[in-house]
């Protein structure tokens, strides 16, 4: 009997590892980058005699941003809900319309022409006639953050759907397995690496759609308050707005980052995230 | 040999049908880009009840689609399939696959994955996990159930799958080049270790295999294939003692058998010396 060969790939001690590949460096190289940038950014608008309406210093957007706190928290509100619903209902359609074009040849050849057709339309020349049809109010948001964010979900989750290796697929038919079971056992699980994927992407792309049907036309969130902001050369608000607004997106994006983390540990991206963290 | 094997299955027939026949079966693919391309070619044999049978032929003779047409997943152009005693037009209710490529659900642990059967056929897991804990430790996986399996190497990835087919302790176990990928220490090990698993109960078993030293250590029976079309060229059964030794392929009485599948090979244009 073969002895059992020690399991590759199980964590060596942090202490062998070599400088810089630590689990504290993931977040410290990021932390450094931002502050060094930060600094010059300082620097260059304190002595570098550049007016504070065209590049107001880090300090001064986040003294406005602390000022400003209870308004710029009631608008992201309104912008988080937009792009949350929107993002929601892009999956709560994308994922379902993708599994069908999958199984269904007859949807793939009605719809699919059309939904590309449809993804080829930039969002923002149809923000105004949604905003017709829809009204000034969240909805029109929602929808043009769910027109702007669906298709990246539903193309992973076809491709998704499509590579699941067709031995595990013939193994579960040859146990008696139904096309469900195949679905829920073998394709499923192995498009999820896939479908996070379009996910992430579709999560920044939500934040925009909603910012950019706030252009157009509305009365009320961050998009609004940039825009007001602008129109009285407030330049410090307008970058207290980016930089709630860039806050609001990375917290949406790493929100999804850690729901795929639960979800999809066994998959190679997954570990080789874990092997750098623990300096294989 | 070939007269001897003709009768053995004649007595066979005499005592008992035979577990799986497979008569004038012939697969042709076609899709509308290509040309049709006739895989195997009125093929007929039948296999008895626990004997191992292995299929050697040179790559693209139609082995592997031989295979799946008595799986029952992919139909026949033409001829049957009976196993038993029921033609099969869909998976035998009491099959075990295990393929070249180990197909491991990577999201299942190594205990999960060879629960894989209970789990579609809606059977009772925790009657099962014994056994699956049981055929692991016959692998030498003992301690190993909660490991993914990209943490095992290839051979005990492989084990892994032998172990999910053999679950159900199937009554024909058919396995398609599943010790191709391994590198030759750990294929001698899996060679070993099927042996001894199958003469413990003696499953039928029909085993793909473009290597004829492992075909002929393993097998009650060595079929070989023609190029495509594939076509039966030799029936030849090997009359070694068992358990058989990893030794036991230097012997001349090995050696012969070796000689004569090569000899088949050769008939065909292949395996050309200068």
């Amino acid at each position: 009997m073969a002895t059992p060969a020690v399991p590759i790939g199980s964590p060596g001690p942090a202490e062998l590892a070599p400088l810089g590949t630590r689990a504290s460096s993931s977040y410290l190289y990021p932390l450094i980058a931002t502050v060094v940038l930060f600094a010059i950014w300082e620097l260059a608008t304190r002595f570098g005699n550049i007016s504070p309406l065209i590049l107001p210093a880090p300090s001064k957007i986040l003294t406005t941003a602390i000022d400003h706190f209870p308004v710029l928290l009631r608008m992201s509100a309104v912008t988080a809900y937009e792009f949350v619903l929107g993002f929601l209902l892009a999956a709560a359609i994308g994922l379902p319309l993708g599994a069908l074009i999958v199984y269904s040849r007859p949807i793939e050849m009605t719809f699919y022409p059309m939904l590309v057709a449809f993804q080829t339309i930039p969002k923002a020349a149809i923000a105004p006639i949604l905003i017709v049809w829809l009204g000034t109010g969240i909805m029109s948001k929602v929808l043009i953050a769910f027109a702007i964010s669906f298709f990246p979900i539903m193309v992973d989750t076809i491709i998704g759907l499509r590579s699941s290796q067709p031995e595990t697929v013939y193994l579960v038919r040859s146990m008696g397995g139904t096309p469900y079971q195949v679905f829920r056992h073998v394709r499923f699980p192995n498009a999820l690496p896939a479908i996070f994927g379009g996910l992430k992407v579709a999560s920044t792309l939500a934040v925009i759609g909603a910012i950019v049907g706030e252009f157009v036309s509305s009365d009320t969130g961050l998009g609004y308050l940039l825009l007001v902001a602008n129109g009285e050369l407030d330049t410090r608000l307008v970058f207290a707005c980016v930089l709630v607004l860039t806050l609001l997106g990375l917290a949406f994006f790493f929100a999804i980052e850690a729901m795929e983390k639960v979800c999809v540990r066994w998959h190679v991206s997954a570990r080789q995230a874990e092997a750098a963290a623990s300096g294989e | 040999m070939r007269t001897k094997g003709h009768a053995r299955s004649e007595l066979a027939a005499v005592v008992a049908e035979p577990f799986v026949r497979i008569v004038g079966v012939e697969k042709v693919f076609s899709s509308r880009t290509r040309a049709a391309l006739k895989a195997v070619d009125n093929v007929s044999f039948e296999i008895a009840s626990g004997e191992f049978v292995s299929i050697v032929g040179p790559s693209g003779c139609g082995k592997s689609t031989l295979m799946m047409l008595v799986s029952g997943l992919i139909p026949a152009t033409r001829g049957e399939i009976v196993i038993e005693t029921s033609r099969v037009n869909r998976p035998y209710a009491n099959l075990g696959i295990v393929f070249q490529r180990d197909a491991l659900l990577e999201w299942r642990t190594v205990l999960d994955n060879v629960l894989l059967q209970a789990d579609i056929r809606h059977l009772d897991r925790t009657k099962f996990t014994p056994t699956a804990v049981d055929l692991l430790a016959r692998t030498g996986l003992a301690g190993f159930e909660k490991y993914y399996p990209w943490e095992l190497s290839g051979g005990m990835r492989q084990r892994v799958a032998i172990c999910r087919a053999l679950l159900g302790n199937p009554s024909l176990l058919l396995m398609d080049e599943p010790f191709g990928a391994l590198d030759a220490m750990t294929r001698e090990q899996m060679n070993l270790d099927l042996q001894r698993i199958w003469l413990q109960d003696r499953k039928t078993v029909l085993f793909i295999t473009h290597s004829i030293s492992e075909a002929v250590f393993l097998s009650d029976r060595v079929i070989v294939m023609s190029p495509r079309p594939g076509r039966i060229a030799a029936d030849i059964t090997i009359d070694l003692p068992r358990p058989r030794k990893l030794s036991m392929r230097e012997e001349s009485s090995f050696g012969r058998y070796v000689a004569k599948i090569r000899e088949t090979f050769q008939s065909f244009g292949l395996l050309k010396e200068d």
